[in-house]
């Protein structure tokens, strides 16, 4: 899919609470031996932190690199699945807060972790389109994983915001092209009214993660007429270490194309928030001229992939806010029982 | 009793078949099975499974399974010996055939695991325990493995290595079989690295979760060169069981069953075990491996492990085991597993085995087995020119 008129990134902003618990601290707790975890450790939110909160933080740093008036923003999108409200959206108090309301087009999407590359698509249409003159994407989770379920070291808290707008001087990466490729595949799920989801063990791996993101991949690059040689950098969803690895392996990208935007090892999975947050961090170092394909995937199931093209701007834009890097190192960390009162799983 | 002969075989490759279903793998199988033998004529059909009816919820296999392979109103019955459940459907093939009740028979062997996570196939398994006073303890087959293998080391004084090397030999064959789930070598090293299951079991010491199907044609000897050119002789089938609990067993480090049916096997073969040009044997772990060893006669109590370890039982070896991997590499679709045996054999007993050909085998040996060695299913094949 490509835009009629040519769109791009006029600004991007990520946010990780600074708290971190170890994958060997929840190990220990569960009793598990060894030293093999699916990551090193994972970013928890705070008390008073929530899926909007780090919404709000994210877009804060998307709108300084934006240098852009909040009034601009014709459409502000929220995709994640660990909503604060089951009924409210979480788009009405992000755009609020960061004063966009009220002549601003509002809802909040779930597809797992795919929600918010789903947004990114949506804004770029209605910039192409001229119906607003920029859209916010948000992808952002604060996912909980059962306790002593496998997914427990990985359900990570973060969030990224996007800016899209139609190309100009201000653009500091341009979208090439996107590719949507949807299955009824049911790897992972939550049923209405449950705390915890359900996943289908090993099912989740080739027949979904992989399936889905070669597909969109192969898809999107076929489009584009362009192969894994033409790309600088690929950001693929991260639910551990290993997954994106394999795949970007599989497709032909080698390891240092997916370093700068891998955050999985250190922060965790952050559902809807995973792939946007590697694109954020792989754009803090991307040089102008350079090519990134994204792709993300949602259990469900689904992938976006992407092809931009990082331009001049990035350089003077991308220390308007801090880099994703950064906020990586600036960390805390807590036992299973503080961790525990941070997602509440126990309450006094 | 007629001789019995082998005219058609195939297998699916051991994998996680995500896409396909149960009836769908014994399909694919059965009819290449069909193709294997120039035959579309079958008498009855004997499909072996232990865990459709948890997996899939699906029973009533042998009507199914006929059906889906295009032969409604045709015997069939599914044959349930737990992990010995394709062993002992080709027992029941090889009576009705050499009983002269039957001629053409086909004996598959289907099971589809990765339906189950993987805490309801080990439930799932131990359904091949007892339950009344085994199951309900919440043990599982990896911890009574693990129980074996932990005695067998004090016992007799044997390095943990020497049992995992059972491990590597298998995966070294299955690098070259189309067919196998893990076909990678593995060193002893990352066997003895791999993560601790139930403790001394290595993961790697264990076999994986797969689906698989395998299929054979059998018919009456005299008439085998109706079929194909290789007709392979089934000189001996025998099936035998010792106490179904462990813990009702005066001595857990021989295997019983294995024993009894493999002497029965010898004696009907009028062979003996160093007669046997290539073996398999079913190494659900490597501690199984070693134990099946000294209960078909290769080695002493506490010297089974020294074969693998001194390189008797690999390609070229003095006993060539697990030629196209085993159950650690080929894979073990449970119900399947024994009638990938005798697949394989076939091959090697034809001469069509690839890579993993053992230069003039004549004579194989297969040995399947359902729980702690409960049950046992040993196959003596024999080329005929």
């Amino acid at each position: 899919m490509k835009p009629i008129q040519q769109v791009g990134i006029v600004g991007y902003g990520a946010y990780i609470p600074r708290y971190r618990i170890k994958a060997a601290e929840i190990a220990r707790v569960w009793g598990v031996a060894g030293d093999r975890f699916p990551i090193d450790e994972k970013a928890v939110v705070g008390l008073d932190e929530d899926t909007i909160t780090i919404a709000v933080e994210a877009a804060k740093y998307a709108l300084r690199r934006a240098r852009i008036d909040p009034c601009e923003l014709g459409a502000v999108y929220v995709g994640t699945e660990s909503k604060p409200y089951a009924v409210k959206p979480s788009g009405t108090v992000v755009a609020e807060a960061i004063g966009a309301t009220p002549n601003v087009l509002t809802a909040d999407y779930e597809f797992a972790c795919k929600a918010g590359t789903e947004a990114f698509q949506t804004c770029i249409a209605l910039a192409s389109s001229g119906m607003v003159k920029y859209g916010m994407a948000v992808g952002v989770d604060t996912a909980q994983g059962r306790p002593g379920d496998e997914l427990e070291y990985t359900a990570a808290c973060g969030g990224a915001a996007f800016i899209f707008g139609l190309r100009s001087e201000n653009t500091l990466a341009l979208v090439e092209g996107t590719y949507s490729y949807v299955t009824d595949t049911s790897d992972f799920w939550r049923r209405d009214g449950e705390f915890y989801p359900c996943h289908a063990g090993r099912f989740t791996g080739d027949p979904a993660y992989f399936r889905q993101i070669k597909c969109a991949a192969t898809g999107l690059m076929k489009e584009l007429q362009l192969q894994p040689g033409d790309f600088d950098y690929a950001v693929f969803h991260q639910p551990n270490a290993k997954f994106p690895s394999s795949v970007a392996k599989d497709l032909g990208f080698s390891t240092e194309k997916i370093k700068p935007g891998l955050l999985s090892p250190v922060i965790g999975n952050t559902y809807a928030g995973s792939s946007p947050m590697g694109l954020a961090a792989t754009l803090d170092s991307a040089k102008p001229g350079q090519r990134i394909l994204m792709v993300s995937y949602g259990s469900g199931a689904g992938s976006d992939a992407f092809s931009f093209v990082v331009q001049n701007c990035v350089a003077e834009k991308r220390d308007l806010a801090p880099r994703v890097w950064g906020m990586v190192d600036r960390k805390k960390y807590i036992d299973y029982a503080v961790y525990a009162r941070h997602r509440r799983k126990i309450q006094a | 009793m007629r001789k019995v002969a082998i005219v058609g075989v195939s297998c699916t490759k051991v994998g996680e078949h995500w896409e396909t279903s149960l009836r769908d793998l014994f399909t694919q199988a059965g009819l290449k099975a069909m193709d294997d033998a120039n035959t579309a004529k079958i008498d009855a059909l004997y499909v072996g499974n232990m865990c459709a009816d948890k997996a899939q919820e699906q029973g009533h296999l042998g009507a199914l399974m006929a059906d889906a392979i295009g032969l409604p109103g045709t015997p069939a019955v599914k044959v349930e010996a737990a992990c010995a459940s394709g062993g002992a459907a080709i027992h029941q093939g090889f009576t009705a055939v050499a009983s002269g009740l039957y001629d053409t028979v086909m004996v598959g062997g289907v099971e589809k695991m990765t339906d189950l996570q993987t805490e309801e196939v080990s439930a799932a398994l131990m359904m091949a325990e007892n339950r009344e006073y085994t199951g309900f303890t919440g043990i599982t087959f990896v911890g009574l493995n693990a129980l074996v293998e932990r005695l067998y080391m004090e016992t007799h004084q044997v390095k943990h290595e020497e049992i995992a090397t059972f491990a590597v030999n298998d995966h070294k064959n299955a690098a070259t079989n189309p067919y196998a789930q893990y076909p990678f070598p593995v060193s002893l090293e990352t066997v003895m690295n791999s993560p601790l299951v139930a403790d001394p079991l290595h993961l790697l010491e264990c076999t994986g979760i797969g689906d698989g199907a395998a299929a054979l044609v059998l018919c009456p000897a005299e008439r085998a060169r109706e079929f194909t050119d290789t007709p392979i002789q089934i000189s001996a089938s025998t099936i035998a069981t010792s106490k179904l609990a462990m813990y009702e067993r005066d001595d857990l480090l021989t295997f019983q069953a294995t024993r009894k049916a493999a002497e029965s096997a010898y004696k009907l073969a009028g062979i003996g075990p160093w007669d046997v040009d290539v073996l398999e044997v079913h190494d659900a772990f490597t501690i199984v491996g070693v134990l099946s060893m000294e209960a078909l006669g290769y080695s002493e109590r506490g010297k089974g492990a020294r074969l693998a370890a001194e390189g008797q039982t690999a390609a070229g070896g003095r006993i060539p085991t697990n030629t196209l991997g085993g159950l650690k590499a080929r894979g073990h679709p449970v119900g399947a597993t024994g009638v990938y045996q005798v697949a394989e054999l076939t091959w090697q007993l034809r001469g069509g085995a690839g890579k993993n050909q053992v230069s003039g085998a004549e004579v194989g040996m297969a040995q399947n087995v359902g729980g702690v060695d409960s049950t046992a299913v040993v196959h003596i094949l024999r080329r005929t020119n």
